[in-house]
C-alpha cells in the first residue's frame, strides 16, 4: 500500500519532469526537419525558470475565475496521471478511483475553465481563440466517448490499467482492426486536443490565426508558466494513455521491485522519442487545415472510431 | 474473433481494417492525386493479404493473385493515368462533389454498416475467420466504391471509385473463392487496365474539347462537331 503510493508520487514526478523535455524534443526535431539548427532541448525548462521569476500581472478588470485558472490547468493533468499507467503495469492506489472517462473529463475542466478566462481578460485575441477551441473541442467529444465505448467493449472495462492488460493478452486482439482503427482515430484526436498541426499551429505567433495559444496571452508571470507547464503535461498524459494504453503496452515495470520501476523510466521515455518521431513526421507532412476544415479532420476520426466500434460489435463473437 | 487464429490471419484481419480505411479515405480527400494515391495504398493492402493468405493456407495461387494485383494495379494503372491524365491528376487539388465532406463520410459509414448487417446471416454459418473478416470488409469496399462514383463529379475519382468496386469484390473474393481459375483474374487484372486506359483517353478529349472533366459541370449541349484526334 505505501509502495503504491510511492510509486504514484513517482510517476507525477516522472511527468512534472519530463513533459518540458517532451515538447523540447518536439519542436527541436521539427526545425531539423526543416534543416534549421532550432532551439535547445532543454529550453522549455528555461522558459519556466525564467517566467516563474517573473512578476505576475493581474488586470483589475478580471476575477477570481482568470487567477485560479493556471492552478487547474496546472493541476489536472496531475490527476489524470495518478489515474494511467505511466511507468507500472499494475494498479496503482488511485487506479480504480477514475476510468478513462475520468481523465477525460478532467482535461475537460480545465479546458473550460482556460476558456473562460480567456474571455474573463477582456482581450478581443483571447475570446476568439477560446470559441475555436470550444469548437474543435465540442467535435473531438464524440470521438472521444465512441472511442471509449469501443475500448470498453474490446476490453470489457474502460479502467486504463485492465484495457492494458486486454493488448498484452493476445496478439489477435492487439492486430484486430477495431484496435487499428481505434489507434488512428486515438492519434488523429491527440493532434486536435494538443493543438498540433492539421488543426493548429503551436509555433504560429500570429493571433488571428491562433486556436490553442490565444488563451495563455494574457497570463504572465508564474501564471504563463503554470499554464504553459500544464499544456505540456496534459499533452505527454495524452501520450502515455496513447502509448502505454492502447498503442505498445511493453517496457512497463511488472513486477514491484523499485529497480524494474526505475528501469521503466528509460524504456518510456524512449518509447516517447519514437512517438515524437512519428507526430513530427505527421506534422512536417502536412499542412494547417482552414477553421472550417477542421469538421472533416475531426468527422475523420469520428468514422474511424464508429468503424472501429462496428467491427468490434461484430466480429467479437 | 476466435482466440485461435494464426499470426497471418491475424495480419490479415489487419489489413482488412486498413482497406476499410482507405475505402473511407477515398471518399473524404480532396485532392485527385490523393484519391488515387489512397487506391495505391488500398491495392498494395490487398496484395498483402493475398500473399498472408497464400502463407496461411500454403497456396501458389494466392501468391500469384497478389502478384498480379501489384502488378496491375500499383504499378500499371497509375502510370496509365500519368500518361493519359497527367495536367488533371497534378493539377485539380479542390475537386466538386454532391456532398459535403461529413455528410459523405457518414453516408459511407452507413453503407459499411448496411454491408456488415446484410453479411451477418452468412457468418453465423461459417467458422472461418477469414471469410468472417474480408466478406463484410469487401462488401463495404464495393457499396462505397459505388457510392463514390455517385457522389463525385469528375472524371478521374470516378474511375477510381469504379477500380475501387472492383478492389472491394476482390478483397471478398479471395477470402470465398481462393481457387478460382487464375486465367480469370488475370482476365479481371486485364480489364481493368483497359478500363483505365479508355475512361483515361475520353476524359482526355473531353478535357480538351470542353475544358473541364468536372462530370457535374457538363450540363449543356454542344452543338459544334467535336473533333477526334
Amino acid at each position: 500500500m505505501r509502495q503504491t503510493i510511492v510509486y504514484n508520487i513517482f510517476q507525477i514526478l516522472f511527468v512534472l519532469a519530463f513533459a518540458p523535455l517532451y515538447s523540447g524534443v518536439l519542436s527541436r526535431f521539427k526545425e531539423l526537419v526543416q534543416s534549421k539548427r532550432g532551439p535547445s532541448i532543454f529550453q522549455p525548462y528555461r522558459d519556466l525558470w525564467k517566467l516563474f521569476h517573473k512578476d505576475q500581472i493581474l488586470s483589475s478588470e478580471t476575477t477570481w475565475i482568470f487567477r485560479i485558472t493556471p492552478y487547474l490547468v496546472f493541476i489536472m493533468p496531475i490527476f489524470v496521471t495518478i489515474l494511467i499507467p505511466v511507468l507500472t503495469d499494475y494498479p496503482l492506489v488511485f487506479a480504480f478511483m477514475g476510468d478513462m472517462l475520468a481523465a477525460g473529463f478532467f482535461l475537460g475542466l480545465a479546458g473550460f475553465f482556460a476558456a473562460l478566462a480567456a474571455v474573463d481578460t477582456g482581450n478581443p485575441y483571447g475570446p476568439m481563440g477560446a470559441s475555436r477551441t470550444r469548437m474543435v473541442g465540442f467535435l473531438a467529444e464524440p470521438v472521444f466517448m465512441i472511442v471509449f465505448f469501443t475500448v470498453s467493449f474490446v476490453a470489457q472495462s474502460t479502467i486504463p490499467y485492465i484495457v492494458q492488460q486486454k493488448w498484452i493478452a493476445s496478439p489477435a486482439a492487439f492486430f484486430s482492426p477495431a484496435h487499428v482503427l481505434l489507434l488512428i482515430a486515438f492519434l488523429m484526436l491527440i493532434l486536435a486536443e494538443g493543438g498540433r498541426i492539421p488543426v493548429d499551429n503551436p509555433t504560429g505567433h500570429f493571433e488571428l490565426a491562433m486556436i490553442d495559444e490565444s488563451k495563455g496571452l494574457e497570463f504572465s508571470g508564474r501564471g504563463a508558466a503554470l499554464m504553459k507547464w500544464g499544456g505540456q503535461m496534459k499533452f505527454l498524459v495524452l501520450a502515455c494513455i496513447f502509448l502505454n494504453v492502447l498503442l505498445a503496452p511493453w517496457g512497463l515495470a511488472q513486477s514491484r521491485d523499485i529497480v524494474h520501476v526505475l528501469a521503466a523510466v528509460p524504456l518510456i521515455l524512449i518509447k516517447i522519442l519514437l512517438f515524437a518521431i512519428l507526430l513530427v513526421s505527421i506534422e512536417s507532412s502536412l499542412a494547417k487545415l482552414r477553421l472550417f476544415r477542421i469538421s472533416e479532420f475531426l468527422g475523420a476520426a469520428f468514422i474511424t472510431s464508429v468503424t472501429a466500434m462496428i467491427v468490434s460489435i461484430f466480429f467479437a463473437s | 474473433m476466435s482466440a485461435q487464429m494464426s499470426v497471418p490471419e491475424a495480419l490479415n484481419t489487419l489489413s482488412a481494417g486498413l482497406v476499410l480505411i482507405s475505402a473511407f479515405a477515398m471518399v473524404a480527400t480532396r485532392q485527385v492525386q490523393g484519391v488515387v494515391r489512397f487506391f495505391i495504398i488500398q491495392s498494395l493492402l490487398l496484395a498483402a493479404s493475398c500473399f498472408l493468405l497464400g502463407y496461411s493456407q500454403n497456396s501458389f495461387h494466392l501468391y500469384a493473385l497478389g502478384a498480379i494485383t501489384i502488378v496491375a494495379k500499383v504499378i500499371a494503372i497509375p502510370w496509365v493515368l500519368k500518361r493519359t491524365l497527367a495536367r488533371e491528376l497534378y493539377e485539380r487539388r479542390e475537386i466538386d462533389q454532391a456532398f459535403n465532406i461529413p455528410a459523405s463520410l457518414l453516408l459511407a459509414l452507413f453503407l459499411a454498416i448496411v454491408s456488415v448487417l446484410l453479411v451477418s446471416p452468412i457468418m453465423s454459418i461459417t467458422p472461418d475467420p477469414v471469410i468472417r473478416i474480408n466478406l463484410p470488409i469487401g462488401l463495404a469496399g464495393v457499396l462505397i466504391g459505388a457510392f463514390s462514383l455517385m457522389a463525385r463529379r469528375e472524371a478521374v475519382p470516378q474511375l477510381i471509385g469504379i477500380l475501387a468496386m472492383e478492389n472491394g469484390a476482390f478483397f471478398a473474393g479471395i477470402a470465398i473463392a481462393a481457387e478460382l481459375p487464375l486465367i480469370a483474374e488475370l482476365t479481371v487484372a486485364f480489364n481493368v487496365i483497359l478500363i483505365t486506359v479508355i475512361i483515361g483517353l475520353l476524359a482526355r478529349n473531353i478535357k480538351e474539347t470542353i475544358g473541364t472533366t468536372e462530370a457535374g459541370a457538363l450540363t449543356e449541349l454542344k452543338e459544334e462537331p467535336v473533333s477526334w484526334r
